[in-house]
Formats: C-alpha cells, structure tokens, sequence
C-alpha cells in the first residue's frame, strides 16, 4: 500500500508525466502516445480509488497538506492538496469519466496526422483539472484554472487548419479572460478582507472558512464587502461555467473533436466553476443577496440556453445548449443554497452529457455529418450506439429511474422551497430539456434514413467510411457511462458529500411527479411535431413572426458583442491611429529628421572650401587648446 | 643690454605676422612668402635658445628647418604653376571646389 500522502502527487502528476514524456520522446508514435496517455490516467484513477477507500476506511477527512511555494515578503503562497469529500468525488468524476473519454479517444482519433498531440494536449488538461480538484488555497487553484483554459483553447484549436476551430478556441480564451478578470480581483479581494482583523492575510480555503463567518458575525466585515468579493469571484464561474451572458464561448467550443467536447466542454472543465463556488461556498452562504444574484444567473441560463437548443441542428450544438442549461441548474442550486445539490446534479451530468457526447462522437465519427437532418435510423444501423444515447437522453430529461431525475429533482425541491419564479422557470426548462432532446432523437435516432448531402467531420482523408457499429474501444466507455447515467440516482452521491453530517431530502412527491408529467409533456409535444414520417425539414422553421429567427440568431448576442467589442475597438483603433500618424509619425520620425535636415543645412555653411578658413579656425582652435592646457599645468 | 626676451618678442611679432599674411592673403605667391616668415620666426627663436643656453643643437635644428623650407618652396612653387596653367590666377578665391 502506498503512503496515502503521496497519493495525491500521484493523481495530479501522472498525467502530466505522460504529457511530458509524449512531448518529449513520442511524436512520432500514436501507439506509445496513446498508451501512455491512457496509462497516465489509470494511474490518476487507481490513486484516486486509493484515496477513496484509505478515507472511507479510516476517516480523516479533511485532510490537507502543504508546502510553501511563492514567499514574498506580507505574501505567502502554498502548494497544497486538501482532500475532503468534495474533492474526493470531483477526483473520481474527472479520472473516471476522463479515464472513459481517454478510452474511446484512441478509437475516435485513430488515423489522425496529430494523434499524440492530441493525446499530450488531453493528459495535460487532466493534470490541470486534477489541479483545481486538489487546490488548497486560490492562487494554486487560479493558476491551474488558467492551464485548464490553455488546455481547453489547445484542444478545442486541435484542428487549427480550420479557420473556424481556430477562431473558436481564441474566442474561448478571450471569453474567459474577460470572466478572469473579475474572478482575480475577487481573489485579491478576499485576501484582503481576510486580514480584516489585523492578522495575517490568508489565500487557504479552510483558514478562510473558518474566519470569514466569524467576522461576518462579530462586525468586523460587513455584508456588503463579502456580496462584492463573492460575485467577484462568480465572475469568474461565468466564465469558465459558461453563464449569461458569457456562455456564447461554448457552443462554438464545439469545433473541437467530439471526446474533447465530452470530457472538457460538458463533464469535467465547464463543471470547475460549480466546483470552485462549491470549494468557497463558505463566502457566499452567509450573505442573501450574492446567493439571489447567483441563483437569478442560473435559473437565467438554464432558461435561456434550453429555448436556444431548439433550434439547433448540429447535433454537438444541440449538446452544448443543453450543458450551459444543465450548468445553469447547478448553479440556481448553488444560489438556492445547496452546494451538495449541485455537485450531486454536476456529478450525474458529468455521466450522461459525456455519454451524450461520446454517443454523437461515435455517430460522427461513423457518417461524417454532425446534422441530426443527415441523420436517422440508427437503431438498425448503430444499435448499441443508438441505445445509449436513449438511455442519456432520458436521464438528461430526467425521467425517473435514471440519475438525472434524482439531481434535477432536488434542484426543483429546493426551487420549490425558496422562490416560485424560480421554480416556475426550473419548470419550464425541464420542459423544453426533454423537448429539445425529444427532437434531436426523434430525428436522429428513430427517425429514417436521411441522404448524407455533404460529409465532414473529424476523419480527414478517410474516403470509405466503415459502416456499422463503433469499434469496441469506443463501445465500452459508451456502455460504461450508460449504467452510471441510469444508476447514477442509487449510489448515494449525495449522501456521500454530507458524509453522515445531515440527510440528504426525501423524495418530495408532488415536485417529482409535476417535473416527470413536464418532461413527459416535453417528450410528448416532440413525438407530436417530429414523430411523423417523411418528415424532412424543421416544422419549427415554419412558425410564425420573428421568433424563430431571434432564436436561431442566438438572441443576437453574438452579434451584440462584437458590435460592442467593434464599436470600443474601432474608436481606440481610431484615437491611437490618430496619435500615431500625427504625434509619432509627423511629429516624431518626420520632426526628428526635419530637424535634423536643417541643422545639417545650417551646419553645413561651415565648410568653404577655403584653405585659409581651415587654416584659421585650426589657428584659432590650437591658440584655445593651448590656453587651456598651459593654465592647468 | 639685448637679452633672450627681445630675440622672442621679434620672433613673435614675425610669426604673427606671417600668420596674419598666411590667413588674409588672396594671392597663393602671398601665402607661400607667409609660411615662410612663420618658418623664420621658428629659426630665430631656435637660434636666441641656442645662444642663451650655449647649446648648439638649437642652431643645428635651424638647418634642417631651411633645407625643409627650401623643398617646400620647390614643391609649392611648381604646385602655383601647375595652378596658374589650370585656372589663369594666382589667388585662392578660385580654389574652392571643396565645398559643400
């Protein structure tokens, strides 16, 4: 048995190992690339199944551990692990859905020319997501965040040949950068707060825990101060969580490969911002108005988002909406007050989304097109494909007894408990999940045959695609993730957080039957409008007035920003190129060699020519010199 | 009594004037002459040392100092010629091509 202290060294470091050891000795080799990545986190896996049972053997928890790493005088900054049960479970979601993902990645990357990039890229975001798991303190966890979005911009870019994929992983960077920027202030800012009392300023989560409230309670901080420093930091879960408004990175994160989008952009790195406000909820429980502010933003969202999934007809896309409304109930329930509640519904996404993914991977990767229209018929052609992917559409729906019903049901009890408005929405949202999927398998799945009219999609150069079935490799993760999405609800996550510190809610009985009969409606109303035979093109699009335009437009959002960003860019651009032409240029360079000029044409008078004027000016000059040197001496 | 400081005040008032001569003058023929005041002015000098110090090697020194000034009379004589030949005048106006 391995000394438990080392284990997490052992979590966090195998991926990058196998990161650097692809870099170093095997880009030339995607059968070593991909073995190593994949023993790199089997080994995260197995240390973190390790951690695990030593801790639910012996007890223990929290458990943290330190080193110093940054010392600057007034300053200083740990590296260091703390395992609690939150950890715990966030470090057996990212090795294990990731260990799936890594899996079929080798069966759904084969025969690209990037094959270990790829794989060095995947393994190096694992270490940097395992890194914010394992994060003692906010700049340790800052600075991972930041890699995890480096790891993000390379993979979502992974096919930079692509103007599009390239555009898209610089718009997720920049997205997240804005989102940042809050999120440091908010960073500093408790740090500052911390030292409120005269003692020493702390960045460490379980010193702030314990001080934070007790401040709160004695006057020494006021409320406000801590709404500022909280929805600061929720700045920076907007980003990288992808709320409103700044959700628009996602969706175009799409142009990554498909276990990318799996592992990264719905299970694990999206989840980091519910994660972090799980971490430091002790900052915003205490205080009303940041939890009305962050519960506001999810229920938003997770509207928001739904309504657009509608509309889409990439299936990837459809996904993507789909995980920013999934993201936005994890957040209401942060907001509602309940971190156990959203990291359990975190947790269950994380096993059907990426199921999701992998199963619209595998289709992808099969027929070339990413539109459910080019779609269909899959339960012939691709049947334990076809069959997953039912199973995690339901669980996303949230139908009993798969696990999305527990975790979402819990989010619309609490919904229930505290504000109608947003239970009502949560509601709503749950009606139009189960819609929107209903429509994308209705079409995909179930519905017939549709003609291929032009074949993209990540196998480049594969002329005849192989017909049928996925291979086995990616099978299984599929098969996998599909037992955990419909088991999800019965192995007692929640219970597993609050760790015998309370209970988790009972069932309640009218919520659970009102969100069933709206998921059931929403399955419904999509067999009623996309049921039908021979459909082939989008009954929606017939609907009347703008709507479906505004929709489909993305509520212009995109269009508003880069208005936005073009109107600032554009009068900076203008009074810089102003300063630059007329100040530097004319003024500067021209200034300097104008001047320049006419002193060389006054200077140049001097010369004559004339031996006698050398002569004289020599004359004189030595008279001068001599004068000086003989009155020294 | 005529001691040292006479023979270099006249010594001075030659350079000086050679000097002058050497800096005002327009004609070449003028300049040369000049020069060769300036030169004499250094003899003379030489010559009063030598005297007052009763060391020979300043009168030694003013040989050499006539041999030179006669080689340079050669050579600048020949050069006004050549001058002379090329731009029909001996003053220095038209001597100007060095300029800017």
């Amino acid at each position: 048995m391995v000394d438990p202290r080392l284990l997490p060294w052992i979590v966090l470091f195998a991926p990058f190992l196998a990161s650097v050891l692809i870099c170093l000795f095997s880009m030339k080799s995607p059968r070593l690339a991909s073995g190593l990545a994949v023993a790199g986190i089997l080994v995260s896996l197995a240390g973190s199944a390790a951690l695990f049972l030593h801790h639910s053997a012996h007890g223990g928890l929290p458990a943290e551990r330190s080193f110093p790493w940054i010392e600057i005088a007034g300053l200083s900054v740990d590296f260091g692990f703390l395992i609690d049960r939150l950890s715990l479970l966030m470090l057996l979601v990212v090795t294990g859905v990731g260990s799936c993902i890594f899996f079929y990645s080798v069966g759904y990357m084969k025969g690209d020319s990037s094959f270990p990039r790829y794989f060095a890229s995947l393994s190096f975001f694992a270490f940097s997501m395992l890194g914010i798991v394992l994060a003692n303190n906010f700049v340790m966890l800052f600075v991972f965040w930041e890699l995890v979005a480096v790891s993000s911009y390379l993979l979502i870019g992974f096919w930079f040949e692509k103007p599009s994929a390239a555009d898209a992983g610089n718009k997720a960077f920049i997205v997240n950068r804005v989102a940042d920027f809050g999120f440091v202030l908010g960073i500093f800012y408790v740090w500052t707060l911390s030292g409120a009392d005269g003692g020493a300023r702390s960045f460490g989560f379980t010193h702030l825990e314990s001080i934070l409230p007790e401040f709160l309670a004695k006057g020494i901080l006021a409320p406000t101060a801590l709404v500022i420093a909280s929805l600061l930091v929720f700045c920076g879960v907007i980003g990288k969580s992808a709320q409103f408004p700044l959700y628009i990175w996602l969706p175009d994160a799409m142009e990554g490969p498909t276990p990318v989008s799996a592992l990264i952009h719905a299970a694990t790195m999206v989840a980091a911002g519910v994660y972090l406000m799980s971490r430091c909820f002790f900052l915003v429980s205490g205080v009303p108005q940041a939890l009305g502010w962050i519960a506001a933003t999810g229920a938003l969202t997770a509207l928001l988002a739904a309504i657009l999934a509608v509309a889409q007809n990439d299936i990837k896309k459809i996904l993507a909406y789909s995980t920013i409304s999934q993201l936005g109930y994890m957040v209401l329930a942060l907001g509602l007050g309940s971190s156990t509640v959203a990291m359990y519904h975190l947790t269950t996404h994380a096993f059907f989304k990426a199921l999701l993914f992998l199963g619209a991977g595998a289709v992808i990767h099969r027929l070339g097109t990413q539109d459910i229209w080019e779609m269909g018929a899959l339960l012939k052609r691709m049947p334990v494909t076809a069959v997953t992917f039912l199973v995690g559409t339901l669980a996303l729906c949230g139908l009993p007894p798969f696990s999305g019903f527990f975790s979402k049901d819990e989010i619309l009890t609490l919904a229930h408990e505290h504000n109608r408005t947003l239970y009502v929405t949560a509601l709503f949202t749950a009606f139009l999940t189960a819609f929107y999927m209903g429509r994308a398998s209705w079409i995909a799945v179930l519905g017939p045959e549709r003609k291929i009219k032009h074949a993209h999609g990540p196998s480049h150069g594969h002329g005849d695609r192989p017909r049928g079935e996925a291979p086995l490799v990616m099978l299984a993760p599929l098969v996998l993730l599909a037992c955990l999405a419909a088991a999800g609800g019965f192995i007692g996550i929640p219970e597993f957080i609050l760790g015998g510190h309370g209970h988790a809610a009972p069932l309640n009985l009218p919520v659970a039957v009102t969100s069933t009969v709206a998921a059931l409606l929403g399955i419904a109303a999509a067999t009623a409008l996309f049921g039908k035979k021979g459909l082939s093109a989008d009954p929606l699009a017939r609907a009347p007035g703008k709507a479906y335009a505004f929709i489909v437009n993305k509520y212009y959002l995109d269009d508003l920003f880069s208005a936005i960003a073009g109107f600032f860019q554009n009068a900076l651009a203008k009074i810089l190129f102003w300063f630059d032409w007329n100040i530097l240029i004319q003024k500067g360079v021209n200034g300097a060699a104008g001047a320049t000029s006419r002193a060389a044409s006054l200077m140049r008078r001097a010369q004559t020519g004339r031996v006698q004027d050398y002569a004289t000016t020599f004359g004189f000059g030595f008279v001068v010199l001599a004068y000086f040197m003989l009155s020294k001496g | 009594m005529i001691g040292l400081h006479h023979y270099l005040v006249v010594s001075a008032i030659l350079f000086s004037v050679g000097l002058v001569g050497m800096l005002t003058r327009r004609n070449i023929l003028m300049i040369l002459l000049s020069i060769e005041l300036i030169l004499n002015s250094a003899n003379l000098s030489f010559v009063a040392f030598s005297a007052f110090l009763g060391d020979l090697s300043g009168q030694a020194v003013v040989f050499f100092t006539m041999i030179v000034a006669a080689a340079e009379v050669a050579v600048g004589l020949s050069l006004v010629i050549l001058l002379y030949r090329r731009q029909h005048t001996t003053g220095v106006k038209a001597m100007e091509t060095l300029k800017w």
